[in-house]
């Protein structure tokens, strides 16, 4: 089972390799990590998503927690959030028809064209990682050229919770 | 006040209380040591910067205070490596300092450059590289703050050179640290949870304390006492919890583990009900996990979060201090007497000094168990104890009788070879006044040696006893036991230790048998300078291998036991 978790760091040079070298040092597999700003100017976040079958959740937020630039820590898994993974791919157009086709494709699956190029065009399609997972193996046959794909970001539904706290 | 980056190392130093520092200076740090004598911090020097870490690391362990070591950047740095994962391993408290290139030139590959904060990530609590000498005060004050709060470990600042020079108006950091996360960890309810421990305690028969480390270093070792004789449960200790519990009390089993006291082992597998504190189920002191304490609920207490659940799922998990958790726990439990438990493991403790070497006459050879029994002896159990990873380690251990914290200062976790002299020398500046003894392998002490001539520069008092048996002691046993007597790589052709130690000013006597010993141990405790005993023990066979041992990938219960048969000594 994949649990989530979100991590509030301080914003200082050499954080994100702090996280890592920790992953790294303790054998942790972690599936995604991804890490962006927040509502707080110092403050970044980061969402990391973890299989527990062969990493324990809850060793990686009690070590993590253990950073001194690790702010807070929460298991977010329990707890109803809005997931989201946002990907670009470039899938491989020869001919209008193909083209029409994949806008087709495009369009049930609520992502969006974002650059049509001669031979190919950029798919940007934002939703759940199973969502995505469908629109790449329907995309897949026509042949993408490249992609890449944000990883899970996370946010709990209302107002904010604590319940998922590491102590 | 304006000061420039390297008075402000001092400044901040002597406001953080520190009267001692151990390094070496350098190209990139001897900006640094220029206003030294301004300040009046002590600094001793070291003749490798792995000794002045472990110099440190000795010092914050015989005061409880922090250590601080100092180094140049590049070879300077990267030789506190050792010192520092030594500090990570047994959470000691220390500080390092250490010179880097100018920062224009950083990243450049420039003279004695490297990424020290880079390499020291995974073995430092936490670390610094000072861009700005503005920041230089605060990182100093959270450095010592991070070092010894919470659970402590070592912190390394790194300072290039132009910040060392840069000057700044000096303002003092507030004395509360502004550390978001390090707060969020500190405020923890666990009432429930020892509620909870307390009804398991009641509730158990056989009861065991397992006493870590992390009881001294709470200072909690009358409340451990007091614990222990409310519920009338045996303590036994990890090498690191050596002293947080007298070795003279009726309750005390002695060490655990892999060379652990057997009625300890057996009172482990026994047990119906492990009581963990301030310890963290090293595989050394468990051997087979899925063996271990097969019959027995845990209960572990420690400030260490990710230390809980960590190697053994427990039935109740504590985060807390020991000796706050210990003062909440203790008006919960029941007053009890458990005469059959104490019983039984009295057997198990009757048994293992039938077979013990210390109460067998000996053939006439010295043993490290003889020698250390008679130190111990004629020490009252009262010096400090600093030994180096090995044979000698273990015997230590098992043979010198510690009623003391802070007493027995050793490398646990990380095994560092070469921790010994050097961490006395810490010691002994920490507690100038004190015995300290420097208990040490042939191997080992050949790794720090040059640090004698640190002893002698400081004229510190310390007693070294040499156990000298020609080997790479503690691989020789495995090789004898487990790898057909193939000592590959382990015989040691040795200096004259005497005169080694003679050329460098120091003291010393030869020993041979136990009488010798004796004597030379009275001549060196007499004598008010450093000393030095070259032991020249057994090196083979049942005298010299120490036991019980518990094989590795075997369970606690399968520990190899001394033969009973043969003469002590005999080869």
């Amino acid at each position: 089972m994949k649990r989530t978790l979100i991590a509030r760091v301080e914003d200082k040079p050499g954080v994100l390799n702090r996280v890592a070298s920790l992953f790294r040092r303790r054998a942790f597999n972690i599936e995604s990590l991804t890490v962006g700003h927040t509502e707080e100017p110092d403050v970044s976040r980061m969402t990391i998503v973890v299989d527990s079958t062969r990493t324990d959740a809850e060793k990686v937020a009690q070590n993590l927690q253990k950073l001194v630039n690790v702010i807070r820590v929460e298991d977010i898994s329990e707890l109803p959030a809005v997931t989201r993974d946002v990907a670009l791919i470039k899938v491989e157009t020869p001919d209008s028809r193909t083209r029409a086709e994949l806008m087709q494709i495009v369009d049930t699956f609520r992502a969006r064209v974002v650059d049509v190029g001669v031979e190919t065009l950029i798919v940007e399609a934002t939703g759940t990682e199973e969502k995505v997972d469908s629109l790449v193996d329907v995309l897949r046959p026509f042949g993408i050229v490249e992609m890449v794909r944000t990883g899970r970001v996370a946010m709990v539904r209302g107002k904010t919770t604590n319940k998922g706290e590491y102590k | 006040m304006r000061l420039t980056g390297a008075q402000i190392v001092w400044e901040m130093l002597h406001r953080e209380g520190v009267e001692v520092v151990f390094g070496i200076p350098g190209g990139a740090i001897m900006h640094t040591y220029h206003p030294l004598s301004e300040y009046g911090i002590h600094h001793v020097l070291v003749r490798h910067e792995q000794g002045a870490a472990h110099a440190a690391d000795g010092y914050a362990r015989a005061s409880g205070r922090v250590g601080v070591a100092i180094a140049t950047s590049g070879p300077g740095a990267t030789n506190l490596v050792t010192g520092i994962a030594t500090a990570m391993m047994d959470s000691s408290p220390i500080v390092c300092i250490t010179g880097q290139v100018a920062s224009s030139l950083i990243g450049t590959d420039a003279f004695q450059e490297t990424d020290i904060t880079g390499i020291t990530l995974p073995i430092t609590k936490h670390n610094y590289l000072v861009t700005d000498v503005g920041d230089l005060a605060s990182v100093i004050h959270e450095a010592f703050y991070l070092a010894s709060h919470g659970r402590p470990g070592p912190v390394l600042i790194d300072l290039p050179k132009d910040v060392q020079q840069a000057e700044t108006e000096f303002v003092p950091p507030e004395s509360e640290v502004r550390l978001p996360g390090h707060a969020y960890i500190k405020a923890v309810d666990q009432t429930e949870a020892i509620a909870r421990a307390a009804k398991l305690i009641d509730s158990s028969q056989r009861p065991v304390i397992l006493a870590g480390h992390g009881v001294s270093m709470s200072k909690a070792e009358s409340a451990l006492r007091e614990f222990a004789e409310m519920i009338d449960c045996p303590v036994t200790v990890t090498l690191l919890g050596k002293g947080g519990f007298p070795a003279s009390h009726p309750l005390y089993l002695g060490m655990m583990g892999m060379h652990g006291d057997a009625q300890a082992n057996n009172a482990i597998q026994e047990a119906d009900l492990l009581i963990a504190l301030g310890m963290r189920f090293d595989d050394r002191v468990t051997g087979d996990l899925s063996r271990y304490a097969p019959h027995a609920r845990k209960v572990h207490i420690d400030m260490d979060a990710a230390e809980l659940n960590k190697l053994i799922p427990v039935d109740v998990a504590v985060r807390a201090d020991i000796k706050q958790a210990l003062s909440t726990l203790i008006p919960l439990v029941t007053r009890r007497e458990r005469p059959q438990w104490r019983t039984e493991f009295r057997d198990w403790l009757e048994d293992s000094r039938k077979v013990d070497v210390v109460h067998r006459p000996s053939n006439g050879r010295l043993t490290v168990p003889h020698l250390i029994d008679a130190m111990s002896t004629a020490t009252g159990g009262k010096a400090i104890v600093v030994t180096d990873v090995g044979q000698h380690q273990m015997w230590a251990a098992q043979y010198y009788r510690f009623d003391h914290p802070n007493a027995f200062i050793t490398s646990g976790g990380l095994g560092t070879m070469g921790f010994g002299l050097p961490a006395a020398i810490g010691a002994q500046m920490a507690c100038p006044n004190a015995e300290v003894w420097a208990i040490v392998g042939d191997g080992g002490i050949q790794m720090t040696v040059q640090e004698l001539a640190t002893v002698v520069q400081e004229e510190l008092p310390i007693k070294i006893a040499l156990c000298d048996n020609g080997y790479l002691g503690m691989v020789r046993q495995w090789q004898e036991m487990f790898y057909d007597k193939n000592y590959e790589s382990t015989h040691l052709a040795n200096p004259d230790f005497v005169k080694l130690a003679e050329a460098y000013g120091i003291r010393a006597w030869r020993a041979k048998d136990l009488d010798g010993a004796r004597s030379a141990i009275d001549e060196a405790r007499k004598h008010s300078g450093p000393a030095l005993i070259d032991f020249q023990v057994v090196g083979e066979g049942e005298g010299g291998n120490v036991y019980p041992m518990v094989p590795s990938g075997a369970a606690l219960h399968e520990m190899i036991r001394r033969p009973h048969q043969t003469k002590v000594g005999e080869r």
